[in-house]
Parts: C-alpha cells; sequence; structure tokens
C-alpha cells in the first residue's frame, strides 16, 4: 500500500519537491539518505509535485533518496509514562529512555468549540508581587514574557513552574542554548517537579525545522492532559525563534513576505497555538506561558507585537524586574475582585503614582526645581522600586498588599492618596 | 437546478484549493470538497481556463489529489428569519452551542447544521391582504421574538411588485410552513415561509431611501458622548495598539448603548473575550426593557484558531443579519472586533493567489472592500415609513500601533467618528483610553456645544502647558497656566474617565451627563484664587476625589444630592466671584 517514491526534482532550502500520488495534505513522509532516516511533511500539492519540508534539514539528500509516505499527519504519544520524560523536538527521546509508541494522537488538533469553554475563574499564585497584585495570572490565560536578551526570562519561568499551582508542566523549548535547557532540567529535578514535567526541548543546534514542531506537541499533549481534569501549565521559550522558524520556511517557499520578511499569516500561526491555552467546561485547563524576546527591545517588531494581540496581556522584564507600565493581565478583574477587598484600590492607586514619579524622575533628570509633591514622588518611587518590583521578592499576596498600605502611608497623607475613604479606614496603618 | 457540476481536485497550498472543471462555475458560488465522507465547504474566488481556485473554509489536511468537488450554484447566504436573537454563530452561520453537542469540545470540519431550528414553532399575525400588492421587504406579517414584534417580510430576492395570492390564517406555523404565496410581475407564484435566503456580500437594499445619520446614539461612556459622539446609522472606528482596551471598550458599548439590537462580530480575536460576553450576558438585565442583554444580542464568533477563510465571511455574514432586523424599522449596532483580522484574512488569500501585493503585502482592493463593508451601515426609511438603523463600529489593531498603516487609513476615510485608543493613556491607566485631542466625530452631540467647546479649549490648552513644562519646569511655569494645566487633568480625571468596575460609574445615561458636565463646565469657567502652585494642586486634588465619589452615587438619590453640594461646597471657597 505505502509505495515509495524516488523523483526528487528540487531541493531548495528545507524544502524538497518529489512527484508522487495519492497523498494527503499535511501528511507525514519519511526519506532515507545517507544521513541517516527524517521525517518530513507535506506542505503543498501541485499536479504530482509534493512539496515537503524536511524535519532534520536538507543537508545530504541525495535527488535519487526513497520517500515513503506514511499516509497521516504527525502525532505524539499520549500515557502517563510521558511525565518526566525529556523529548526533542521531533518527539525522539532526549533521555536514553525507550521511544513511546501507544496511544498516538494527532498534533495540530482543531479548534475547541467556544461554545465549550468557561470563564476563567482561578488564580495562580505565583508568590511576585508584581504580578499577583498589579497582574495576576489566572488559569487558562496565555502571557507571553517580552524581553530582551540577555534578561533571566528563564530564571523566571522556572521559579514560576516550582511555584504554581498545577498538576503537569510541559516544557516546550526552542532554539533553547544547551545550557538553559540543562538549566531548566536539573532546576526542576533538584526542586522535586521533573516528575510532573515533560520537556519538548529544540536546541540551537538542531535542525531548524524541528524548532515548528515544539508548540504542537507541547500543547497536543497539554490538550489531552486536560480533557483528562489535569491543569497544565505550557511554557514555551522563545517563541520568537519559531517564528524566525516560520519565516525561513516561507521564504523557501517562495511567499510574499508582509513585514520584515515574516510571512502574513504569522498573525493566525501564533493565534492556532496560544488559543490552545483553555479552560473546558467540565475539564481541566491549559495555562501557557512564553517567553518572546524581542529583537532590539522594540515591541513593535512583528513577533511581539502579533503576539500582544493574541495573549491576555504581557509581562516585560526590564532591567531584571517586571515593568508595571505596559505589563497587564488581561484576566486579572476576573479575580482580583475576589481575593481582597483592597486588591483593586491597590493596585491601581499605587501604579498612578508610580507613573507620577516616574514623571517627577523625568523633571529631575532635566534640573528643574522639585516640588514638594516630587520630592514625595521621588521617595515614594524608590520604595517601590525596591520593595515590590525587585523579582527576588516572594511573599503571599495578602502580605504584599499590607505592604502597599505601608509604602503608601509611609511616603504620603491619607487625603493626598485619593482612596475610597471607606477602605482607608480600615486599611491604612495607624501610626 | 440542473444535475450538480463537479471537479476534481488538482493542487493544495494552506487552505486555498486548485479544482479541474469542465462545465463551467460561477464566481463566488459555494462548492463543497468531498473527502470520505467529509463535505468541507469553500468559495471560488478565481477562475482561469478550466481550473478554479477555491478558498476552502475548513482545515484541508488529509485532502488528496483528485477528489471529487461539487459546485452548487449558490452564492455563499445566511439563513434569516425568527431565531437568530440570542444565538451564537460561527462565521458561515453554524450555531456553536448545537454544534457542541454534536461534536463535543472540538469543532469537527465537515459539520454544518441548520442556523434556525426548523422544528420551533412561531405563532405567526397576518397583516398583508389577499390581492395586496407588495414591495420586496414590506410586510406580509409578524411574529414575537423575545420583546421584539419579528416581521415576516416578502423576500427581499423578488423583483419589482408582488401581488398577494394566498396569505395564512393567524396561528402556530415552523420557519418551513408555507405562509403567503406571492405573485409577481410574469405571473410566477412565489412560495414564502418565515425564514429566506440572503448572500452575505450582498447588501439588502429593500427600503425607500437612505437618510444622514443626525440623531446621537447614547453609548453612557462620556468621553464618547460627549466630545465624539457616534450616530444611529452612523460609522465610528476604534484603533489601538494591543492592550489599549479596544475590546474592552466594545465589551461596555454592547452592554450599555440604547439600541434595540447589537450584532456582536468576533472576527480574529480571543476565543476567551466571546465566552465572557456568551456566558455574562444572559445574566445581565437591560436597563431599558428589564430583560436580559442575551435576548437582543447576536454573537457571530470566528475566533482567530478557527479557519481563516471564514474569518473573512464572519463580517459579511454579521451585518447582513443587522440588515434584516434594520428592515423591521429597529435600531442595530453591530460591533466588529477586529476589522484588522479581517483585513489580514484578505491578505493571507491575496498572497496564496499570488496577486501584485500593495502596501505591506495587502491586496490593492483593500480600501475598497472597508469602505464597501461601512458604507452597509446608515438610517433608512422603509417603504412603510418607519425608519430603521445600523451603526457599524469596528476595531482596528494596527501593528505596532502606527495608525499610518494601510487598514487604520483605510477605514478613516470612511468612518464618521474615529476613537483613537493611545498607550500613553492606558498605561497611566486613564480608561477609557481614548486620546481626547486627536479624535473626532463629524456626528453631534446632546451636550451643548458651548460647553463642549469651552472644555475642549481647557483640555488643549492644558496639554500644551503639561508639554512646556516637561522643558521649562514647574517653576517655569506661571500660576495661570498652572491652574489651565491643573483644570485640564481635572476634566480628564472626573469626566473624560470612567470606571468600568463601579457599578454606577460604568455607565452615565444621557440626562446625567447634561447635568454633570454642565457642573463641570461652571468649574472649568470660573477664575480661582490660590497662593501658589502646591495649594492649587491640592485643592484640584481633593476636589477630584469627591466629585469622584459623586461618580459613584445613584442618579437622583439623596447620597448624589449630598455629594454634589460637597462639590459646589469646595468650589465656593477658592472661587473669585
Amino acid at each position: 500500500m505505502q509505495k515509495i517514491y524516488n523523483r526528487i526534482i528540487q531541493i531548495a532550502g528545507n524544502v524538497i519537491t518529489v512527484e508522487a500520488r495519492d497523498v494527503g495534505y499535511s501528511d507525514l513522509a519519511e526519506i532515507s539518505s545517507k544521513a541517516g532516516k527524517s521525517l518530513a511533511q507535506v506542505i503543498r500539492i501541485d499536479g504530482e509535485r509534493v512539496y515537503l519540508q524536511i524535519y532534520a534539514g536538507s543537508r545530504g539528500i541525495s535527488t535519487e533518496d526513497k520517500i515513503r509516505f506514511l499516509g497521516h499527519p504527525m502525532r505524539v504519544s499520549f500515557t502517563e509514562n510521558l511525565l518526566g520524560r525529556l523529548f526533542n523536538g521531533a518527539g525522539l527521546p532526549r533521555d536514553n529512555g525507550p521511544i513511546l509508541e501507544e496511544n498516538m494522537v494527532e498534533i495540530g488538533g482543531p479548534s475547541v468549540n467556544p461554545a465549550k469553554r468557561i470563564i476563567p475563574r482561578k488564580m495562580i499564585r505565583t508568590g511576585i508581587p508584581m504580578i499577583d497584585i498589579f497582574n495576576s495570572l489566572v488559569e487558562s490565560q496565555k502571557l507571553p514574557i517580552f524581553s530582551v536578551p540577555g534578561e533571566p526570562y528563564n530564571e523566571l519561568l522556572a521559579r514560576i513552574a516550582m511555584q504554581a499551582e498545577v498538576d503537569i508542566i510541559i516544557l516546550g523549548g526552542m532554539g533553547l542554548k544547551y545550557d538553559d535547557y540543562l538549566f531548566f532540567r536539573d532546576t526542576l529535578e533538584k526542586n522535586g517537579s521533573l516528575s510532573r514535567a515533560i520537556f519538548f526541548v529544540h536546541t540551537a543546534q538542531d535542525p531548524t525545522v524541528e524548532c515548528l514542531l515544539v508548540p504542537d506537541l507541547s500543547l497536543a499533549v497539554a490538550e489531552q492532559f486536560a480533557l483528562q481534569g489535569k491543569r497544565v501549565l505550557v511554557l514555551l521559550s522563545d517563541m520568537t525563534n519559531f517564528c524566525d522558524a516560520l519565516k525561513e520556511i516561507s521564504i523557501t517557499m517562495e511567499q510574499i513576505p508582509s513585514n520584515r520578511g515574516y510571512p502574513g499569516d504569522l498573525y493566525s500561526q501564533l493565534a492556532k497555538r496560544y488559543e490552545k491555552a483553555v479552560d473546558f467546561d467540565t475539564a481541566g485547563s491549559i495555562t501557557i506561558l512564553a517567553v518572546t524576546t524581542m529583537p532590539g527591545d522594540d515591541v513593535t517588531h512583528p513577533v511581539p507585537d502579533n503576539t500582544g494581540y493574541i495573549t491576555e496581556g504581557q509581562f516585560y522584564l526590564r532591567n531584571k524586574s517586571i515593568e508595571p507600565f505596559g505589563s497587564l493581565s488581561r484576566l486579572k478583574q476576573l479575580v482580583n475582585g475576589k481575593t481582597r477587598k483592597d486588591h483593586r484600590a491597590i493596585m491601581d492607586r499605587m501604579i498612578q503614582l508610580f507613573s507620577d514619579y516616574r514623571e517627577a524622575l523625568e523633571k529631575q533628570s532635566m534640573g528643574f526645581h522639585m516640588s514638594e509633591w516630587d520630592k514625595k514622588l521621588l521617595k515614594y518611587g524608590r520604595a517601590f522600586e525596591e520593595r515590590m518590583m525587585n523579582i527576588s521578592v516572594d511573599i503571599p499576596l495578602e502580605k504584599a498588599l499590607d505592604l502597599g498600605w505601608q509604602i503608601l502611608a509611609e511616603n504620603f497623607e491619607l487625603t493626598e492618596i485619593s482612596i475610597k475613604t471607606e477602605l482607608t479606614s480600615e486599611f491604612w496603618p495607624k501610626k | 437546478m440542473s444535475a450538480s457540476r463537479i471537479g476534481v481536485l488538482t493542487g493544495l497550498n494552506g487552505n486555498m484549493a486548485t479544482v479541474e472543471f469542465h462545465d463551467h462555475v460561477m464566481q463566488n458560488e459555494v462548492a463543497f470538497i468531498l473527502h470520505n465522507d467529509e463535505r468541507l465547504k469553500s468559495e471560488v474566488i478565481r477562475v482561469t481556463g478550466n481550473k478554479a481556485e477555491l478558498q476552502v473554509y475548513e482545515d484541508t489536511k488529509g485532502l488528496k489529489l483528485g477528489e471529487k468537488v461539487e459546485f452548487t450554484g449558490e452564492l455563499l447566504s445566511v439563513e434569516l428569519g425568527p431565531g437568530l436573537l440570542g444565538q451564537i454563530f460561527d462565521g458561515l452561520q453554524n450555531p456553536l452551542p448545537q454544534l457542541a453537542e454534536k461534536s463535543g469540545f472540538f469543532l469537527k470540519r465537515g459539520l454544518y447544521l441548520e442556523a434556525l431550528d426548523n422544528k420551533k414553532e412561531w405563532e405567526f399575525t397576518p397583516v398583508a391582504k389577499i390581492g395586496q400588492k407588495l414591495k420586496p421587504g414590506e410586510k406580509l406579517g409578524f411574529t414575537h421574538e423575545g420583546i421584539f414584534e419579528h416581521w415576516i417580510m416578502a423576500p427581499f430576492v423578488l423583483k419589482g411588485a408582488v401581488e398577494v395570492e394566498k396569505i395564512a390564517i393567524k396561528g402556530k406555523y415552523n420557519i418551513q410552513h408555507v405562509i403567503a404565496e406571492l405573485k409577481d410581475e410574469h405571473g410566477n407564484i412565489h412560495p414564502c415561509s418565515m425564514s429566506q435566503v440572503w448572500p452575505v456580500k450582498v447588501p439588502i437594499t429593500c427600503f425607500a431611501e437612505k437618510l444622514k445619520p443626525s440623531r446621537p446614539l447614547t453609548t453612557k461612556i462620556r468621553i464618547i458622548d460627549t466630545l465624539m459622539p457616534v450616530a444611529l446609522g452612523g460609522t465610528y472606528c476604534i484603533p489601538g495598539p494591543f492592550g489599549s482596551g479596544k475590546t474592552v471598550l466594545q465589551q461596555l458599548i454592547s452592554k450599555h448603548a440604547e439600541i434595540d439590537i447589537v450584532i456582536i462580530a468576533a472576527c480574529g480575536e480571543r476565543a476567551g473575550e466571546v465566552v465572557e460576553t456568551l456566558r455574562e450576558f444572559p445574566h445581565l438585565v437591560d436597563p431599558r426593557t428589564k430583560k436580559s442583554l442575551i435576548e437582543r444580542t447576536v454573537i457571530i464568533c470566528n475566533t482567530s484558531s478557527m479557519p481563516v477563510s471564514a474569518r473573512e465571511s464572519s463580517v459579511y455574514t454579521a451585518v447582513t443579519i443587522a440588515e434584516y432586523y434594520r428592515q423591521m424599522g429597529l435600531n442595530v449596532l453591530l460591533l466588529a472586533d477586529s476589522t484588522s483580522r479581517w483585513a489580514q484574512a484578505m491578505r493571507e488569500m491575496s498572497g496564496r493567489l499570488e496577486e501584485i501585493p500593495g502596501e505591506e503585502a495587502f491586496p490593492a482592493y483593500l480600501e475598497n472592500r472597508i469602505a464597501s463593508f461601512y458604507e452597509r451601515a446608515g438610517l433608512v426609511r422603509l417603504h412603510g415609513g418607519s425608519l430603521g438603523s445600523v451603526t457599524i463600529g469596528g476595531t482596528v489593531s494596527p501593528a505596532g500601533g502606527n495608525f499610518e498603516e494601510p487598514v487604520t487609513q483605510a477605514t478613516l476615510k470612511v468612518v464618521g467618528a474615529f476613537h483613537g485608543l493611545s498607550r500613553e493613556r492606558s498605561d497611566a491607566r486613564r480608561y477609557p483610553a481614548i486620546d481626547p485631542l486627536e479624535s473626532w466625530s463629524k456626528y453631534s452631540s446632546f451636550i451643548e456645544d458651548k460647553e463642549i467647546k469651552a472644555a475642549q479649549a481647557v483640555l488643549k490648552r492644558s496639554y500644551e502647558v503639561k508639554q512646556m513644562m516637561k522643558v521649562v519646569g514647574e517653576e517655569g511655569t506661571s500660576l495661570q497656566d498652572f491652574i489651565v494645566y491643573l483644570k485640564g487633568e481635572f476634566i480628564d480625571d472626573v469626566y473624560l474617565q470612567q470606571n468600568a468596575f463601579d457599578e454606577v460609574d460604568a455607565a452615565t445615561i444621557e440626562e446625567r451627563q447634561k447635568y454633570v458636565f454642565h457642573v463641570l463646565y461652571e468649574i472649568i469657567k470660573s477664575e480661582f484664587s490660590f497662593e501658589d502652585k502646591n495649594t492649587a494642586r491640592k485643592f484640584f486634588q481633593s476636589l477630584r476625589q469627591v466629585f469622584i465619589e459623586w461618580n459613584s452615587s445613584e442618579w437622583r438619590t439623596e447620597d448624589f444630592n449630598k455629594k454634589e453640594n460637597q462639590v459646589k461646597e469646595k468650589c465656593k471657597k477658592s472661587i473669585i466671584v
């Protein structure tokens, strides 16, 4: 039944063209060449010309190599045995463990029916005040961490992975430095979280195309666990590498680029992955945190820009702390009304004052006279940066709110903070 | 219709299929690709020689060369009739809750359901008499759909005048039951039921004339109603970078706007946002009708992970349903979120067709498509004399937040009001983050012109002083200028900003806006005397506090009067009479 073809008529980039019949769109094929066996996927059919994207790259492929079509799209095994295992971007073991081949499920499956989603209501506590108070993380949320290279984003991801109250953690690494891969593995191992984690890691030295599979593999597995009622946290790092791989393929395919060489469907491609974040009616959930490095710290770059339109907010990591401006959790209002009644007031007012502080700072740097009010703001701003924004601060939400009142009371008069009397009479620290 | 024409699949590239045909094909006709037992809906978008290119409304995974394609000869259409309200459809008018019943958590490709329930019976009351001459779109009778009188009209597809041959007596019928027979000028008899079909890309124009929008639509968002109002039958757009609150603003308007029917087209955006509407609206009460909000809402939902081509058609499906209700003399508001995703869907298809790209790879016909979409809005006089309107508000998501990009520019050319959201304002948590200086509207507000002009002047001057202060510092600014600056900030803080989470402040009715704005006007045109800048700042800070508390006290209650007096008392002390 499975015919073998060996008429490769074109090799360009990581895409080869072969003459073949009876091939399904998106199906997998196996190529045997001198370099070994590699999987490939059908990305275009034009009459009898079939275009294949080769996962391991086209280097070493000869025009007489044999191609066998498998008759199905990419799949991944889904069993409990996945837990604690480490795989590469093609879904093969990295940890010398056995290859898993039971209960194969398709990756990149259909979209969830919006009518089967529910409004997320559960907050995921992280112990980081800049997240818990100001931009609460919510179960089933999809949030990117925008960052310039060099910021401790992987450390932040690892910390959230260890502290977050979820059942299963899936790490999808794309173009990860080998050191970073080891860092994740060792940190989770030391903390004892590895047994509830699954890794799909493509490192910088692996073939580019495998990078494209990582989000789909991670999310397909996450989806299966979620359907069983598990709460899954998917950590992706770094989505910019994923987008660059997309760009490479689309240019090879001679598609007209839309913006800085990226394909016109970048938004749809990203959305297809991020929208897998879900809170199922009567089943579990998937929460996605994805690092997106911004080339040149430019948020208008197509990758962070398209991401921002898809995700439910974003965290900006800058100068080793989560920046209060620009960082936003769109779902926070679903949970922060039910924590403590002063939560929203503290959140709003502290940020407004911090914004005024930044303005005062600007005035100061230009050498202007500082009014009484400006001086107060400067003192407040510094306290805020040291005691709240510092990423090493690790306290539960309630303690963090108390700290907020403390910082306000140390720097301002009661009349200056314009928070409703109803709240100040209860929470304003008595001197 | 002759026996269905058949073609053969010869190529696939993403969601574009190439099909060889033998007979003939029609541009934009619907075709089905037959794959095993699945039938995948697609639309002819280009024909070359004996090959047709089809955009497939489904995922094309697994499709093979040589598969059969069936052409239907029909344009992509929607079914119009009672039962649309309260429903949630995908871009092709499949009811999503019913799909979930059939296929569970995930959308199954190739599964299409009837848009309207065929079995449900509606009480039909005839109005037209036998022998009466009618134009298409004129009333045959009516039924009750929730709180609305849902007109059953002579089919829009008929041409010229028709004569009523037969009409059913008052009674309960399902939507397929023939309730009337109409004879056209050529003597042909057309049986009509309570539902009819209409191609989505063609506007419904069965009315006497299109009028100039003149009456304001109250959104209960103060900054909009006061400074940049929307008119019934008008158009507006909300461009803004991500995170500036476009969708939240649309959601607020969909909840609070004083309008009969709201159609929400969630086009290529997050599913989570639709879910909020979907789950919350049944429990929210419309203060005007005292009924659940869902009863006046139709949701068309083609979120970002659903097939791209269906995204392109979803805005048309939405506007067609809006036009249908307008034909009944109702005021309809269509909220499209986001038109950029719709434009991107066009770009994706254009790329696959290898058309020569325009700016940022958008197709050259982008402007034309955007303009003709917004042109479907409008206030119309129906044949019967009553008025109906479709108002369209579309969000735009410009790449990089830069308004110079093609979709924003093409939209600005055709809309009547522009509500530009700014990152600066949203970063400072000033919501709604509509820029009061950049935004504009060609429609007139219900607030007195003189008062608006005064406020705008203060806002503008205040902004200038603020910019100047960045250069010369506070000490280099005169006390007088400084007070103007504070006044501007004050207007912004207590009036333009609105707290969406405060039950009272979230929506301000017309009467209250007029009242409060007048008080505000009195304050800003007053002369104040302060010793120095610090006392001035302190005064406005404390006045703001009282004013904001006034904003969250319920209209015309004792508390409202009390807070109002507090505001006035405070002012008296510092105003020079």
